[in-house]
């Protein structure tokens, strides 16, 4: 059977960023040589035009901070020539009102911002910057020049009883969407996890006020709520199931299956430098390993459910993580024999300090002259 | 609905890799029939409900498409992708 056609591609332009998010689903290792070399523009708009032939739609421009390419202008007239749907993934500081004409003119469609927190003083803390009002600027540029707007504010034990101050500012911005995802554990999220986790109470009492939100604002604002996997008792189908709707693009030209999956030992991941999208989507190994259900190990083989069309057999990285093997069952499942370790992680220690995002080595010699 | 227009950022487009009609909004793409597809082409904000139906019964050799034109904006209305450029 032929592969599903991909909807999605998510361009990581560039891991620079003004910001230091604790939560950043980025991989660890962003200061490290692999991530150095970033992609060339000619590279990104081959990619463009080769996905829109595989049948994507969608074009994700984040990063890290994609405000950061030089070259963003014309990446984005590339998506739009392209045929794709573009959206920009910001944190706001550089989406001024003048940046905002230029993407405008040359075809983005739609604009995402992040906060961290709508409280100024806990949105700095969290991203580790001085960014709040530059955040906010950023969303009034975007609703001002006709942008559909998203807010994203990712969730987690420091700003989730903040929840009804979030959706109040999303309504006064003037969003059509607002992104409510609750942490989920890549990156160097894992490292915060003591510092993120919520609370089971918390996580109710958010959801609770999306629900009066909804059904207050109607169809005017669409607010996505996810939970995080770690209070579930059946996994969620990752990136709806690998390799079957997404290819994430790294800085450096590394194609994945999902933003994670580079945690995953003995993949090997092509290179948009040396190979087409069309040939990574249907060929490459790193997206047929875990793609469809052929590969599925108990209890997934034998779902008493009969979900595997349905959950794909939730995250690979996040069953490497806790069971050591990136085939096993995602052991959010209660099916899984590793799922004691997913009830055992929510009652992990508290520690409300951050181990902030950076791209310099946490062991990094001082700098000197000439080197 | 006065005058209906598609949602800011909702995009109409044709994919020729699915062969199919499709309005494509923030993160998302709603697969539309070939009629519904020619209604929301004419959804521009000036038009009204009726001057849309009455365009499309011109290129239908005269079908009353009214009905049809209301079901569908209010369908689209609901889920928030048209919006009323009078209101």
């Amino acid at each position: 059977m032929p592969p599903p056609r991909p909807y999605t591609l998510i361009a990581e332009l560039s891991y620079q960023c003004p910001l230091h998010c604790p939560y950043c689903s980025n991989p660890v290792d962003i200061g490290g040589e692999r991530y150095r070399h970033e992609l060339e523009t000619e590279h990104w708009t081959r990619a463009f035009h080769e996905a829109r032939r595989l049948g994507v739609l969608q074009l994700a421009l984040t990063g890290g901070e994609p405000m950061l390419r030089k070259d963003l202008d014309e990446l984005v007239a590339a998506g739009r020539d392209a045929g794709l749907y573009s959206t920009l993934v910001t944190a706001g500081t550089r989406f001024t009102r003048e940046r905002a004409e230029q993407l405008k003119a040359a075809g983005l469609d739609h604009v995402q911002v992040s906060i961290q927190s709508p409280d100024p003083e806990e949105n700095d803390r969290i991203g580790g910057v001085r960014s709040f009002e530059k955040k906010i600027a950023a969303a009034r540029a975007a609703r001002e020049l006709g942008f559909p707007l998203t807010i994203n504010c990712v969730l987690h034990r420091q700003n989730l009883d903040r929840i009804e101050e979030i959706l109040a500012l999303a309504e006064e911005l003037d969003a059509q969407r607002l992104e409510l995802a609750n942490t989920q554990y890549y990156g160097w999220a894992v490292l915060n996890q003591d510092a993120l986790l919520p609370t089971r109470a918390q996580l109710e009492r958010g959801e609770a006020a999306v629900q009066r939100f909804r059904e207050r604002v109607g169809p005017r604002i669409t607010v996505l709520w996810v939970l995080p996997d770690l209070y579930e008792d059946l996994p969620k189908p990752c990136m709806g199931g690998w390799a079957q709707s997404a290819i994430v693009v790294t800085p450096n030209g590394e194609a994945l299956p999902c933003q994670a999956a580079a945690t995953i030992p003995g993949l090997t991941f092509p290179n948009l430098r040396e190979h087409s999208l069309e040939w990574i989507w249907n060929e490459a190994d790193a997206f047929n390993r875990f793609r469809g259900t052929d590969w599925m190990q108990e209890p997934c083989r034998s779902c008493p459910l009969g979900r595997q069309e349905e959950d794909f057999g939730g995250c690979r990285c996040q069953a490497l993580r806790l069971t050591g093997d990136a085939a096993a069952t995602d052991p959010v499942c209660r099916f899984s024999p590793h799922h004691a370790k997913v009830v055992e992680a929510r009652e992990s220690g508290r520690s409300d300090d951050f181990t902030y995002r950076t791209m310099r080595r946490p062991s990094r010699r001082p700098r000197t002259a000439g080197v | 609905m006065n005058r209906p227009r598609l949602v800011d950022g909702a995009r109409l487009q044709y994919d020729e890799v699915r062969e199919e009609h499709l309005l494509l909004v923030p993160e998302g793409a709603v697969r539309l029939n070939a009629t519904a597809a020619a209604v929301l082409e004419l959804c521009d904000g000036e038009r009204s409900a009726d001057d849309i139906a009455a365009a499309l019964s011109e290129r239908y050799a005269g079908a009353d498409v009214s009905a049809d034109v209301a079901e569908l904006l209010g369908g689209m209305r609901d889920r928030g992708l048209v919006i009323d450029a009078a209101a």
